[in-house]
């Protein structure tokens, strides 16, 4: 033990570290034999989608659209983005994807400012960004499923009417932070207020865009209203988890539920009578839209001005709007009629 | 810091040792915050739906902490078991809705073996290269949530790939007790008397509070360590299947952040952190503690935002009491050793 | 062997400086993480496309900022045998705070101070729990990981505060003249360099080390074991929240997911850069190797196209790799050497 002791601590002989890390950077060498490498072509159709976070049902429908549209008028497809959602987990991969020398960004912004340097430097550099879904304060134009307050208009007309104008309603959202799920809250008040007086809005409440979280949102939300008549859940991870605690308990049918949801996910509860109807734009068209947008960037074709125009494919001619924005179209409506149609 | 003081005559003392216990302690607090909210909103405990949540939702974390409990009393820590948690979830829906030819209990029996093995990883890792538990765990809380996001990928586990029958487990009561918290307590049960009452238990206890003395008693030290992790797997895995069946929904994130609620539920319910003591029932009583007063702060409307906060505070505070009443008893043992000496 | 040779070689001299100065160099931990980092650049440079490119350089700076900056009292810290786990929600708390002075029309500077004035006053509360209060550092850290991560996301709410000073947030994002090096280079090469000379070169930082090998030597070597520890919780706390400024400025942000699940890559590059997790041994360049090296791995496989799944993968078993490698040959060495040892002493 005392020889032990006297032996220089410091020493180290660390090769089997060097030798592991060694192996771990040959293998990224590897794989980076295997990414090709810019463009071809006189246009740089090198499109990245950039969902807010890899492993949500509701971006891999929209992200497969992009795909097909990008596909279609022969660019090259990627997506990358971080595991989970944060602020500034999207920064590194806009980065990337400007080293990469991308000909456009399609992203669905985690965080409205956070990402902005990053794509600042990725407009400066040549680089079309586009966003879709949520908006961030920098972008030549911004794809939005539905106005705002067309979502919030058809889910209080929904609302209002199962309930026939009285009652008391919660709301249940996503990720406090959230852009565009703060905007149609808001909306939703305004026109439940102006609407249906009738209505109360008593609290909103947050799952953060996890199953477990969302559940346990909507237990505690019917232990502290046990009279409450119905719950708007703008959010498809949160009217998921809504669904599935009220179908498994005594509330189910009593309480109104409605939101945006993927029928994928739904179509259980709306079979047992849980659910009567929720709304949803058709994901992969508001991806494949986006595809198009940007590449009518890329052309030239469109600066993102008010009154600019392009076509898209199938979805046909398209108008740029107020702040640089497309609105994809009405919200389609899902109910026992129509719910077997859908497959995203 | 043994939780095991030798009992004196008396039944004053006796009182005195049921006063300190920790369980004890916890079991108050729960009542209180139970009471509290029931009173403010009678339908949390007093309605169906409200009694059968209450003991719903914790079994997941029940079980993740046990693990946990038994690798801290080690003087070991296992960071992994959020991965763990979600990789197992996704495998067990992955099977079900893949092969619906399998039966139900061949999936449970291989999602529990995957958990086994993703622990005896952790442990043959730590055992066998004496590197500490923190930094391997550290290693595998990545590497398993790396697999997982990278099989996950954006094929999620939504409710309609289910069996039904399976569904039904997560929700279904055997009178008013659902299926869930039943194989929780019964896990607790058995862990709990094995911890107690087997050799291997309480050499788990020997080897946390002197691994030096461990050894030099003769005790197969990597064995034990070895043995705690995969423990924690297969409770783990177990785990993977009960959330499955409890929310019957699975993306790739999936238990992050539960290697932390873990912790928290061990040392809240009394097992130190360095070691050698602690017992499971408390380890069950701090994630029900844990699960509950998150659930009683949804319950009465403080806002989700704060959650977090509170949970912060009842684990500094645990701790905090914890180190109190062995400074007193400390200072107790010591004057009464110095009056008998007189 | 005889009586007159062992007195021409004392066998505790030959023990420590048995090998040359420059031999001791090259074989220290140090010297074989700048090994694997040169390799895995190089490897890059040449295999990963875009790689090879000055902006790399900046944009590895700017975004692995905080992790390079909060990994040096967090070294500090571990060395002398305990660990700071609340530093990712620190650094939110700092950037609420920062946001919300600077909201209620308070200037810059004078938010700032009172940010990283509240930064030290958390790592205070550390501090006291740990040093005062005797608990564990790990489980003290769990909860205030838990408590000022509420704090930070229950003070802001559904609200982020975003305008801060355009000139200054832009002005951040600058190289210094024509290098690739961002401006955020300066703060941190002074800070490294402050941290080694405190840890390396002065009896506070011996007394660190003496800490982490046993605090009754250290409390007789005359150490000040618990006013030392509560010191480095101090400077933890005021790091974390100063970095949470910068953060706040830099990204233009404020915001109270900010920094969340930092606390856990920067223990990773700490323990990747050699620092013991027993305490006592490891040192600032070797921990800001390992932080280096997770930034260059994760840039060069993002480039690569690797996903971020694959990332995590990768760091994952690069950290396990690379403790049980060097412990492996640490006991070959070992072997080796207590042979020599027992050959030199059973001669005698």
């Amino acid at each position: 033990m005392f020889l032990r002791n006297m032996l220089p601590r410091k020493r180290r002989v660390v090769l089997g570290a060097l030798a592991a890390v060694a192996a771990v950077a040959v293998l990224a060498g590897c794989a980076s034999s295997t990414g090709k490498s810019s463009g071809s072509g006189s246009k740089n159709y090198k499109i990245a989608f950039v969902p807010k976070s890899l492993g949500n049902n509701y971006f891999k429908a929209s992200d497969s659209g992009g795909s097909t549209a990008v596909k279609k008028f022969g660019g090259s497809y990627q997506e990358v983005a971080p595991a989970t959602a944060s602020p500034t987990g999207q920064v590194s991969f806009v980065q990337t994807l400007t080293q990469q020398r991308v000909g456009g960004i399609v992203l669905a912004a985690d965080d409205p400012q956070a990402a902005c340097t990053a794509l600042n430097a990725a407009m400066k550099a040549g680089v079309k960004v586009v966003t879709f879904d949520s908006d961030t304060n920098c972008r030549s134009l911004f794809v939005n499923q539905v106005t705002p307050k067309g979502i919030a208009k058809s889910l209080v007309n929904l609302t209002g009417k199962a309930l026939n104008g009285k009652g008391t309603v919660a709301i249940e959202s996503g990720g406090p932070n959230a852009t565009n799920l703060n905007l149609w809250i808001k909306y939703i008040k305004s026109y439940m207020a102006s609407l249906y007086p009738g209505i109360t809005i008593v609290t909103t409440v947050y799952g953060n865009d996890d199953a477990q979280q969302s559940l346990d949102a909507a237990t505690g939300l019917l232990q502290k209203y046990p009279s409450l008549n119905g719950i708007i859940a703008p959010d498809t991870v949160a009217v998921a988890a809504a669904a599935r605690y009220l179908s498994t308990s005594q509330y189910k049918g009593k309480v109104y539920l409605t939101g945006l949801g993927l029928p994928s996910e739904m179509r259980s509860y709306i079979k047992d009578g849980t659910v009567t109807q929720f709304a949803l734009w058709d994901p992969s068209n508001l991806g494949y839209l986006a595809a198009y947008a940007d590449k009518a960037l890329i052309d030239g074709t469109i600066t993102g001005k008010k009154g600019d125009t392009f076509t898209a494919g199938k979805l046909g001619k398209y108008t740029v709007g107020a702040h640089q924005t497309v609105i994809l179209g009405p919200p389609t409506v899902f109910d026992k009629s129509n719910i077997d149609n859908y497959n995203f | 810091m043994s939780t095991q003081t030798p009992t004196r005559r008396g039944a004053p003392e006796w009182l005195k040792a049921i006063a300190k216990s920790r369980e004890l302690s916890i079991v108050i607090v729960l009542v209180v915050i139970l009471a509290f909210t029931t009173s403010a909103h009678p339908t949390f405990l007093f309605s169906p739906d409200g009694w059968r949540e209450f003991l719903r939702t914790p079994s997941v974390l029940i079980l993740i902490a046990v693990g946990e409990g038994i690798v801290i009393i080690t003087r070991n820590i296992d960071l992994s078991v959020g991965s763990t948690l979600g990789l197992t979830a996704y495998f067990a829906g992955y099977l079900l809705s893949t092969y619906p030819a399998i039966p139900i209990i061949i999936v449970v029996l291989l999602t529990v073996f995957l958990g086994a093995i993703m622990g005896m990883i952790n442990g043959l890792l730590v055992a066998f290269f004496k590197v500490p538990s923190l930094i391997i765990t550290l290693g595998t809380l990545y590497a398993y949530r790396g697999i997982d996001v990278l099989w996950v990928g954006s094929n999620n586990i939504v409710p309609s790939q289910l069996p039904q029958s399976f569904e039904n487990f997560g929700v279904d009561q055997l009178g008013s007790i659902p299926y869930v918290m039943i194989v929780a307590v019964v896990v607790v049960l058995i862990t709990a008397w094995f911890m107690r009452n087997r050799r291997t238990g309480r050499e788990f206890y020997a080897v946390g509070s002197d691994p030096d003395a461990a050894i030099l008693y003769g005790l197969p030290t990597r064995k034990l360590v070895l043995t705690t992790f995969v423990i924690s797997g297969t409770l783990t895995g177990l785990a993977g299947v009960i959330y499955l069946a409890a929310y019957a929904s699975v993306d790739s994130q999936v238990g992050s952040g539960y290697e932390l609620q873990a912790v928290a539920a061990a040392v809240v319910g009394g097992v130190a952190i360095l070691g050698g003591s602690g017992t499971i029932w408390g380890v069950a009583l701090g994630a029900l503690l844990l699960q509950t007063i998150s659930s009683a702060l949804n319950a009465v409307g403080i806002p989700s935002l704060w959650q977090q906060a509170v949970t912060g505070v009842f684990i500094v505070g645990a701790i905090a009491l914890d180190r109190a009443l062995f400074l007193n008893s400390l200072r107790k043992s010591r004057s009464r050793s110095v009056g008998s000496s007189k | 062997m005889t009586a007159t040779e062992l007195k021409g070689t004392p066998v505790r001299d030959y023990l420590l400086h048995d090998k040359p100065f420059w031999r001791r160099i090259l074989q220290s931990r140090e010297a074989g993480l700048i090994g694997a980092l040169v390799v895995v650049v190089v490897l890059s440079i040449s295999f990963v496309p875009n790689f090879g490119q000055p902006i790399t350089l900046t944009y590895l700076v700017q975004t692995n900022f905080p992790i390079f900056v909060m990994l040096l009292p967090m070294t500090l810290i571990v060395v002398a045998g305990e660990i700071d786990l609340s530093v990712g929600s620190v650094l939110g708390v700092s950037s609420v705070v920062f946001g919300l002075l600077y909201d209620a029309k308070f200037s810059l500077v004078l938010a700032a101070i009172i940010a990283v004035l509240i930064g030290a006053g958390i790592g205070a509360f550390n501090g006291f729990l740990v040093t005062v209060v005797g608990l564990p550092s790990l489980a003290v850290t769990i909860g205030t990981l838990a408590l000022f991560r509420g704090v930070a996301v229950g003070l802001l709410g559904t609200t982020a505060i975003t305008d801060f000073p355009v000139d200054i947030t832009t002005n951040l994002q600058n190289t210094i003249g024509a290098s690739p090096f961002p401006i955020l280079t300066i703060p941190f090469v002074i800070l490294t360099i402050i941290f080694i000379v405190i840890l390396q070169f002065t009896s506070f930082g011996r007394g660190i080390y003496a800490i982490g090998l046993g605090h009754e030597t250290a409390h007789f070597s005359g150490v000040t074991v618990q006013r030392t520890k509560f010191v480095l919780y101090v400077i933890s706390g005021l790091v974390a929240a100063a970095v949470g400024v910068v953060f706040t400025l830099e990204y233009d942000n404020s915001i109270g997911s900010n920094g969340i699940g930092d606390e856990l890559l920067v223990v990773t590059a700490v323990v990747l850069g050699g620092v013991s997790t027993f305490g006592g041994r490891g040192t600032v360049l070797g921990a800001i190797v390992g932080g280096l090296l997770i930034a260059v791995l994760t840039s060069a496989l993002q480039l690569a196209g690797v996903g971020s799944n694959g990332i995590s993968v990768v760091t994952g078993s690069a950290l396990i790799l690379s403790v049980i490698g060097s412990r492996v040959l640490e006991g070959l060495t070992r072997g080796r050497r207590e042979k020599k040892i027992a050959a030199a002493i059973g001669g005698e």
